[in-house]
């Protein structure tokens, strides 16, 4: 059922800023910036979701998933691709054996106008194509007129349809205006039964901030200490830096603290992010900053 | 439906490693010498005191200690310099006090460094807060030295004299800013003496006044404990005491300068109430009790250190306090992910120490985080006393440590009635989305500054100071310039 919207906590943009200024602040150094970096690293969702995607473009980020830089001994792999729709069954096959996940936008994404038929067998196609995870779009039009059971709704059916694979929500919070918006649309995707919420499309500006990644983080924080189910948190858009990635990880790890701490609930929706975090650990092996020339460019 | 958690839920594994800032950069003498006339002069009894690093109870420097014989040269010197520095043109002063704010910039980490090792206070503080704040004043007041005619229209403000200012440890080199920018401003002279666990810092200054080339005499700057203040005080050639310290010693100096020509402004203890209403943003209403009592230790004259929580939020607001007190860190001051440092004195620790046994021994319901204090040192751990209520002296006496008393409220008058149920009144916090409410209790709370959902904000431009026992005058501001002018 619905939540009661009415008692949310509310957020203090000032105040906000100050909290997140204060994890920006965390020096990550030695042996926990390794520790770090290689959480990050197995954390992406590495993505390509552009009209112009070719199989081959799918394929080569696939291999990149699975051998990210085979020179370096002792990384992980990332979490997941995350394509459109139709190169859900291309990534499938790409990724044979390995165990790493595909995950497909669907439900007219990335604006979510459409009708409800067209996003249920939308996701059902991508579902029915292979994909272990589903990236909805809340219908935002509908969010801010105020048409919350709407929302719901939707985010239910689309659970539905989803069957064995996992939710994750997008609030586009890029669209929401005000943090207790993005606490409120929160609140009704852990309640209709997502197993992520997810900042952005990342085809909207700003995209993933560490102020609604926090506010989103201490929603999942509240949901959890009433229910006991953990929700996953995937920031998306934007987060190109290890610099910045680690900052989220602070704030994750002060938040919400060790059984987050993994990508089973939490992932960065990125694509440059992962060679920028390669190019940090050769640095800390050798001592030297490689050209960017030295990481393949999927 | 609630279901218990474990308290371990959100524990953070994530331990970061040590990031110490660098201290390969600093300068530190062995022994500081006195700054009287524009020269480092040793003094005349040849006494030296050490000044320790409070987070290993390690020596860092000998510093001299100034008696009766050197306050006398110090304030022979101001005088004679004040005949010259007070004609000089408000815009040549100005040079040099811009000059001053320069020199702290261009030297800033290092002056950020120096305060965390001879405070205590972590270097996230000293660096973003203590350090830009000390150079602002420095810019402000030299933008006002060729104003004052607009700063008093149709007065003529002339300079008092010589001006005895005592600062305490808490925040070293900002408040040696607060006492000399305005000072020198307004075309006076000073003997400016630090506290003596933190003279470091001002004896930088001393260098970088030095450097600045500021004609000698207008500043001095002597170092010493108590005895050195009395000094001050009682010297009958100065004509303006400022001092930043404890009530007690805020209620000897009024006696001592009683029937003397002497000026005064004081700025005491304090007992700040911290308000949060039940329509709050909770969570950054509990991001500014952090911020309120356990910035710098504690060790704030306008801490948050009585707690206000409206009924109906009690409990969240405690347990999301308790949360957020699990994540500070308490370490070493030089590390850059140090949140709680070293108390700055193995004898203010004893008085914290103090104060948590009398809280328990009232039968209030003491809180502390798991965290493992360092083995030499001075330390204590961010402390919470709930169940209290205002005849606890916890509640009643400034303790100027990490130690928050938590009371709850229900109606709007009985809050203000109780946060004004104290002797002192120099800050107050209020936490509410409603903008008429602030408005209402900015005008029923005695208190000289009061915060609207934020806590422990300063700037240059802005006024502070206190009502009752925490003081008078006010510096900072257009209103700063004031106490250190008469009018013909």
């Amino acid at each position: 059922m619905i939540p009661n919207l009415n008692n949310l906590p509310i957020y203090d943009t000032v105040g906000v800023n100050e909290r997140v200024d204060r994890f920006r602040k965390r020096s990550i150094k030695k042996s926990s910036k390794v520790e770090g970096l290689k959480l990050a690293l197995s954390m992406i969702d590495l993505t390509t979701l552009e009209g112009k995607d070719t199989p081959g473009k799918v394929q080569q980020l696939c291999y990149k998933a699975m051998h990210p830089h085979d020179s370096l001994k002792n990384i992980p792999t990332v979490a997941a691709i995350c394509v459109y729709p139709t190169y859900v069954g291309i990534a499938k096959k790409a990724l044979e054996g390995s165990d790493i996940q595909v995950a497909s936008v669907a439900t007219a994404f990335p604006s979510g106008q459409s009708n409800l038929e067209v996003k249920l067998s939308d996701t059902k196609f991508a579902v029915d194509q292979g994909a272990d995870e589903i990236d909805m779009v809340i219908s935002r039009g509908e969010f801010l007129a105020g048409n919350y059971q709407f929302i719901y709704d939707e985010i239910a059916q689309i659970k539905e349809a989803c069957g064995k694979a996992h939710l994750k929500v997008i609030l586009e919070t890029g669209e929401l205006d005000t943090l207790d918006n993005v606490r409120k649309a929160s609140e009704i995707a852990m309640y209709a039964g997502a197993d992520f919420i997810k900042t952005s499309t990342g085809k909207i500006q700003p995209a993933a901030t560490m102020q609604v990644t926090y506010v989103m983080l201490d929603a999942i924080k509240d949901f959890y200490l009433k229910t006991g189910k953990i929700i996953g948190m995937k920031p998306a858009g934007g987060i190109s830096t290890s610099k910045i990635a680690l900052q989220y990880l602070v704030m994750l790890n002060e938040i919400l603290g060790h059984q987050w701490m993994s990508k089973k609930y939490f992932r960065f929706g990125a694509s440059s992010l992962a060679n920028d975090i390669l190019m940090q650990l050769v640095k800390i092996e050798t001592g030297f900053y490689q050209s960017s020339n030295y990481y393949s460019k999927d | 439906m609630t279901k218990i958690i474990d308290k371990d839920s959100f524990k953070a594994t994530w331990n970061y490693e040590e990031a110490p800032e660098s201290t390969d950069h600093i300068h530190i003498k062995q022994q500081y010498e006195l700054y009287i006339d524009g020269q480092f002069t040793k003094p005349t009894k040849g006494k030296y005191f050490d000044t320790i690093n409070p987070a290993n109870n390690k020596k860092i420097a000998r510093v001299a200690e100034a008696t009766e014989d050197d306050i006398d040269k110090a304030v022979e010197a101001a005088r004679k310099a004040f005949n010259s520095w007070s004609k000089l043109s408000g815009k040549e002063r100005g040079k040099y006090i811009f000059r001053i704010a320069r020199l702290i910039q261009e030297r800033a980490r290092e002056f950020a460094v120096i305060e965390s090792l001879d405070g205590g206070k972590p270097i996230r503080e000293s660096r973003d807060i203590d350090i830009p704040l000390a150079a602002n004043h420095f810019f402000y007041y030299a933008g006002w030295a060729d104003k004052l005619e607009y700063a008093f229209p149709n007065r003529k403000a002339k300079p008092l004299g010589v001006a005895g200012q005592i600062i305490p440890w808490n925040f070293p080199l900002l408040m040696a800013a607060w006492k000399l920018a305005p000072a020198l401003a307004t075309g006076n002279t000073v003997v400016l003496k630090p506290a003596e666990t933190t003279p470091l810092t001002a004896l930088k200054l001393a260098e970088i006044i030095h450097e600045s080339g500021i004609p000698k005499g207008v500043v001095n700057i002597v170092t010493g404990a108590g005895e050195t203040g009395a000094a001050i005080v009682n010297h009958p050639d100065i004509d303006k005491i400022a001092f930043t310290g404890s009530t007690g010693v805020g209620k000897y100096i009024r006696k001592a300068t009683a029937g003397t020509k002497k000026k005064l402004t004081l700025e005491l203890g304090g007992k700040g109430a911290n308000i949060i209403f039940e329509d709050a943003a909770i969570d950054q209403a509990v991001e500014g009790i952090v911020n309120a009592i356990f910035f710098n230790q504690g060790h704030v004259c306008c801490a948050g250190s009585r707690l206000f929580v409206q009924e109906s939020v009690e409990k969240v607001v405690v347990q999301k306090l308790k949360d957020r007190m699990e994540s500070l860190i308490l370490g070493d001051p030089l590390d850059k992910n140090t949140d709680i440092g070293a108390i700055n004195s193995k004898k203010q620790l004893k008085t914290i120490e103090n104060y948590i046994k009398i809280g328990i021994n009232e039968g209030g319901e003491i809180y502390q985080p798991n965290c493992t204090l360092p083995k030499s040192g001075n330390w204590c751990a961010p402390t919470l006393f709930l169940n209290v209520s205002q005849s606890h002296r916890i509640v009643q006496e400034e303790i100027f440590g990490p130690v928050l008393a938590i009371q709850t409220f229900r109606t709007i008058d009985e809050v203000i009635e109780k946060a004004n149920n104290t002797p002192f009144g120099l800050s107050a916090g209020v936490w509410t989305d409603k903008g008429s409410k602030i408005f209402h209790l900015t005008q029923k709370l005695n208190a000289g500054v009061i915060w609207a959902n934020t806590f422990n904000k300063f700037d240059a431009t802005s006024p502070f100071g206190g009502y009752k026992e925490s003081g008078f005058g006010r510096e900072g501001g257009l209103h700063g310039l004031k106490p250190y002018v008469k009018f013909e």
